[in-house]
């Protein structure tokens, strides 16, 4: 018994410190702002945010198995594109979705295959990613397309009334949806357990017998998946195709997901702590901008601050347990 | 070693020879004001910045390192010296400015020096710190402002000419000054050692964590350095955009050269290579009429084809195909 | 064993050849069930890519694998595992961040509504485990358990399917004698359900013990299949090593004992560092050989790394010529004439994409700092002098490290602390995994070396060894300094000191 009352904190340590992070930032912000601790804010958290967490959640799969994926902001990007481009041409909405679906996964199958059938590294084929996904807007279009389909607005603009007069859209629904699906996949397959397996050693894993090829394209499918999703949840956000939107966001993601307690050598994590990092991510911004006098860049400076106090606990405790 | 550089040879060999197609003056230099002007010179002079930071981030790829605050750092060095400067012509404002600014640049290279050999994180983490944080410091410094400038000084770092472009000569200069050090001291060999084999070097009583925290100061100083240019050659510091994906630029710079990114051995000469191809395919991009953003798509490709050339498992799929072809 | 039933295995004809080495040359191999197979050979005949050729990681070039006469061939470990062969390999191939039921169960994990079925994949688990009496949590993460525990989690992992082949590549090296006694209790239960049971370990001793039937291999090539009870230990030693046992019996000849009564070099003073080895008190004298004695896991290892400064001591303190030294690390024992060979070749001594001449002058050019490079002269002196005397090939020094067979990297590590003339050259275990030729000529250098002055400190897995070389021979046990004997002491003694009151079977001889 004490090997597991001892055991479960220190599993679940990055995880709570991100919750309770999550928390006093807030408990700090609902203090010294009128307003701020309302449903509305919390809600505005989710909404403003749930692309992020789909792509935090996706990315969870590849750091998990030891991976790393800067493509997802470009292929965020090219999906806001083909939505807009789509939708100009007047392609029929399920046209599109399935299209951009299509393109996002085919993107990620081809890194995963790169990856694993010629063995190179992860970081420099998915910076070439990256640059192709990036490349292929421009090729689309220079310009910023903006998106006119009824369709689309009309979902855009829904809002789902909860209790309280508290109200998300369906972006938030969606979002949601993919972290429980995340959750099951991570935690209930065989396939997700061996995500950890191959994060934790890779050589092991082939010598155990598991499927290690196809975990680790699997893992990059999975993460350009949901790049192709957020992209979707980005265009209805923004309601523009545009080759400049969410420049940098592969970084947000990543940071998300480290802040969030998974180890970048892969192999530990959770996917609801990736989430709660991106809600850290958020209420610092909505801090921000709440104070009026602080400028925009400080959100910069205190996501770099906040990585580095959560590298340096990981780090300890990784000598912790060695 | 010749035999890794081959496939960079050629893959600048064929980008200069389309160039040579569509623009056919494009090898042709002329001589106006003591001044060399061409389309060689064009890509050198574009490249410069690239190549210097490509140099910096060699030395710390082949200790296994990677050093994604660059560009950062970059922009960070434009905001400090446009910042001093302010309205002042003066060539000694200029000189100090940028002195300040270096400091400041080898600081943060000692911050990522600690991260990374100081507390043992790994380094594509610990300089996304940097990355994320140094853009804000930028702006921290310029208010969020564009800064620009009118001084003739510190304008020569990236628009001036002895002959060639000064930042061309600068760089050069740096790999010159590096390909030296590292060959004639026993730099090159110990950064090699500690890339290949960080405990067995610790073990054989090499000074790791100093050599770990030398390459990521270098690093940082040659961004910097690069940074100056950049702003020079604008006469403005614009924090946003200011080295904005040149570390990406000088990682693929770098892969493309040969040296792996597992560490271990390097090659200067690769760097070069792979620096000049990065440039020559953006110009080349430029010359037969696409839209220059489209370069990313060719970037991506060289990079994927320069990858697959050198990976050992690609070259066996390759070779057994042309096997099973041959039987 | 009557040779009545078929073989389950049948190997003939296996070939495999990697970049530059034939690896396997017209193998033939079979394996009968309900017997324990030994798989002999020295490091580099072929016994690991045979194995592996078999489990399906490697596919071998020509000749053909049949299992229980359907010719099979298989492209992965798990569709090997699928047909019923498992292995258990040297270094414990589990994942450390999984729980003891999922190292043992997954790929084969109980299912419900689509999902795994924890609680029925918990108690499958423990089912598994108590069959071969390991009575774990297999909640518990794997990492949280000692390595020989984890050694005997992947045994369970190798029986919890219908196995018709167990495959054990050297369980035992990481073992202790308590260990090894439990490891082949199960192999004999396993043996009596009909499992065929290959077997692979340096240990003569469990060889003998524990085996039915041997191959030995030899450079790649089959050099005979023998019952165990037909071939005795001197044939099958000349077998594995292709020529007569002269080499040995030399050493052991040139092997004198002398009483050192040089001064004291180097004196530990209640040096201790918790978790890893308890305060002791250590004398080594210019010309002596200390030897180290213990099992795996003893401390031995622990020692040394304190004396060199790769780990830091928390208590007591070290003297050098009778001068407190306070180790920082590594240079400033380097710095005071102490050398260390770590027995991790790969991971912790070389530099193996380096060449043999970086490796050699590496220690002495870090002594001296990046700034103040040897001359490309003095260097190839140095290379020259010692390529010559450890006898390293191939003798080209541009050669990559990498490259080399076991015993000549061995070598290579040796010269690069010989090259900066240490005054106490600590060894752990120099002779491991290497041929034995190479053996000799390490033994030899080491008693020649204390000859000349030179303070050795030498760590050997293998007692006689120790008891062979040494001057004195320090016994540790249970991360304690229990004894320090003369270099008379026999065999015998020793190993009592170790095993404590239980005499252990399988490491006397």
């Amino acid at each position: 018994m004490t090997a597991l009352t001892t055991r479960l904190p220190s599993r679940f340590l990055p995880v709570l410190a991100t919750v309770v992070l999550f928390v006093i930032t807030f408990g700090v912000g609902s203090v010294r702002y009128d307003g701020f601790a309302s449903g509305q804010v919390i809600a505005n958290l989710f909404i403003d945010n749930a692309f992020l967490i789909v792509l935090a959640a996706g990315m969870t799969f590849v750091i998990l198995s030891g991976g790393i994926d800067l493509s997802v902001g470009s292929v965020v990007a090219l999906s806001t594109m083909v939505t807009a481009a789509g939708l100009r041409a007047g392609w029929p909405v399920p046209l599109v979705i399935i299209a951009v679906l299509l393109i996002g996964s085919t993107l990620g199958l081809l890194m995963g295959l790169v990856i694993h059938k010629f063995d190179i590294q992860p970081f420099i084929v998915t910076l070439a990613g990256m640059f192709l996904a990036r490349g292929l807007c421009f090729l689309i279009s220079v310009e910023s397309v903006s998106i006119k389909d009824t369709t689309f607005r009309d979902v855009a603009t829904a809002v789902i009334e909860l209790p309280g007069g508290v109200t998300i859209t369906y972006n938030v629904v969606i979002a949601l949806v993919v972290v429980l699906a995340a959750l099951f996949v991570l935690h209930r397959t065989r396939f997700g357990r061996t995500v950890y397996a191959v994060g934790g050693n890779e050589q092991s894993a082939m010598l155990m017998g598991l499927k290690t090829g196809r975990t680790k394209v699997g893992v990059y499918v999975i993460s350009g998946f949901c790049s192709a999703l957020a992209g979707l949840l980005f265009s209805l956000y923004m309601l523009s195709g545009y080759g400049l939107h969410a420049v940098g966001m592969e970084l947000d993601a990543i940071a998300a997901v480290v802040i969030g307690g998974t180890l970048l050598a892969g192999g530990l994590g959770y996917v609801l702590g990736s989430l709660a990092g991106v809600l850290v991510l958020g209420t610092i911004q909505t801090l921000i901008s709440f104070q009026g006098t602080l400028s925009s860049w400080w959100t910069k400076i205190v996501i770099g601050a906040l990585l580095l106090v959560f590298i340096a606990v990981q780090r300890g405790m990784i000598r912790d347990r060695r | 070693m010749k035999n890794r550089l081959l496939w960079p040879i050629v893959a600048l060999v064929a980008l200069l020879l389309l160039n040579l197609i569509f623009t056919p003056s494009f090898f042709a230099l002329r001589i106006q004001d003591g001044h060399l002007y061409g389309g060689l010179v064009d890509v050198l002079k574009n490249g410069a910045p690239t190549l210097l930071i490509a140099i910096g981030m060699t030395l710390v790829i082949a200790t296994r390192g990677i050093d994604l605050s660059v560009g950062a750092v970059a922009a960070i060095a434009a905001a400090v010296t446009c910042v001093h400067i302010g309205t002042s012509p003066d060539f000694g404002t200029a000189l100090a400015g940028m002195a300040i600014a270096l400091v400041l640049c080898a600081v943060l290279g000692l911050w990522n020096g600690f991260l990374v050999a100081g507390l043992g994180i790994q380094p594509i983490i610990a300089t996304l710190v940097l990355m994320t944080a140094g853009r804000g410091i930028a702006m921290l410094v310029t208010e969020g402002q564009i800064i620009t400038v009118n001084n003739n000084a510190y304008r020569q770092v990236g628009a001036g000419f002895v002959v060639l472009p000064v930042s061309i000569l600068i760089s050069l200069a740096v790999l010159g000054l590096v390909a030296f050090t590292t060959r004639k001291t026993a730099l090159g060999m110990l950064i090699e050692s500690v890339g290949v084999n960080p405990e067995a070097s610790r073990l054989a009583g090499v000074k790791s964590k100093t050599i770990i925290w030398t390459v990521y100061v270098f690093a940082a100083v040659c961004a910097g350095i690069a940074g100056l240019m950049i702003s020079s050659n604008v006469s403005a510091a614009d924090a946003n955009s200011n080295g904005l994906w040149i570390e990406m630029d000088a990682i693929l710079a770098v892969v493309i050269g040969g040296t792996s990114l597992a560490g271990g051995r390097y090659s200067l000469a690769g760097t070069l290579l792979g620096s000049l191809i990065i440039q020559t395919l953006t110009t080349t991009v430029y010359t037969i009429g696409v839209a220059a953003e489209v370069t990313l798509v060719f970037k991506a490709v060289v990079v994927i084809t320069v990858c697959l050339i050198q990976s050992p498992k690609a070259r066996a799929a390759l070779s057994f195909r042309k096997v099973a072809v041959a039987s | 064993m009557t040779e009545s039933p078929p073989p389950v295995v049948e190997m003939r004809g296996i070939s495999l050849a990697f970049p530059g080495v034939k690896a396997l040359q017209d193998v033939d191999f079979r394996l009968f069930p309900g017997e324990v197979h030994a798989l002999m050979g020295e490091n580099g005949a072929g016994k690991s890519t045979l194995i592996k050729t078999l489990t399906g990681v490697h596919t071998p070039d020509s000749g053909t694998v049949q299992l229980a006469g359907d010719a099979v061939a298989f492209s992965s470990p798990g569709q090997a595992q699928e047909a019923g062969i498992s292995t258990v390999y040297q270094e414990v191939n589990l994942c450390a961040n999984l729980t003891v039921a999922e190292n043992i169960l997954l790929g084969r994990e109980p299912r419900k509504l689509g999902g795994i079925d924890f609680p029925a994949m918990r108690k499958r688990a423990a089912e598994v485990l108590s069959r071969i009496g390991v009575h774990i949590d297999p909640a518990s993460s794997l990492g949280e358990h000692p390595i020989a525990v984890q050694q005997l989690v992947a045994i369970a992992r190798a029986i919890a399917v219908d196995c018709r082949v167990l495959v054990l590549d050297e369980p035992t090296s990481s073992l202790d004698a308590g260990e090894v006694a439990e490891l082949f209790r199960i192999m004999r239960v396993l043996r009596g359900e009909g499992v065929a049971i290959l077997f692979v370990s340096h240990f003569l001793d469990q060889v003998y013990e524990i085996s039915d039937r041997m191959t030995v291999l030899r450079n790649g090539t089959l050099v005979g299949e023998h019952l165990t009870s037909e071939l005795d230990r001197r044939a099958l030693v000349s077998k594995m090593i292709g020529r007569e046992l002269g080499a040995l019996e030399a050493i052991e000849e040139a092997a004198e004992k002398h009483q050192a009564d040089g001064p004291v070099l180097v004196r530990a003073e209640g040096l201790g560092r918790r978790g890893a080895i308890a305060p002791f008190d250590l004398d080594v004298r210019a010309g002596e050989v200390v030897g180290l004695a213990g099992l795996l896991g003893s401390g031995r290892t622990e020692l040394a790394r304190l004396l060199f400064g790769a780990d830091k001591a928390d208590s007591g303190q070290l003297l050098v010529d009778g001068k407190p030294l306070h180790l920082r690390g590594p240079r400033s024992a380097i710095a005071a004439g102490i050398a260390f060979c770590s027995e991790d070749r790969k991971g912790e001594g070389l530099v193996a994409d380096l060449s043999i001449r970086d490796n050699l002058v590496l220690a002495m050019q870090a002594a001296r700092g990046w700034t103040r490079p040897l001359s490309r002269r003095v260097k190839d002196e140095l290379v020259e002098k010692y390529l010559a005397a450890l006898d390293i090939r191939p003798a080209n020094p541009d050669a990559l490290v990498r490259t080399l067979s076991g015993g000549n990297q061995q070598k290579v590590l040796l010269a690069r602390w010989l090259v900066t003339e240490p005054r106490l050259l600590i060894l752990d275990e120099p002779t491991r995994g290497i041929d034995i030729g190479a053996k000799a000529q390490i033994q030899h250098l080491v008693t020649t070396l204390a000859a000349e002055g030179t303070a050795v400190l030498f760590i050997s897995a293998e007692l006689e060894e120790v008891v062979r070389i040494a001057d004195r021979i320090v016994v540790l046990r249970d991360r304690h300094k229990i004894a320090e004997l003369d270099g008379g002491a026999s065999l015998d003694e020793v190993v009592g000191l170790i095993a404590g009151e239980q005499l252990p079977e399988g490491v006397a001889s």
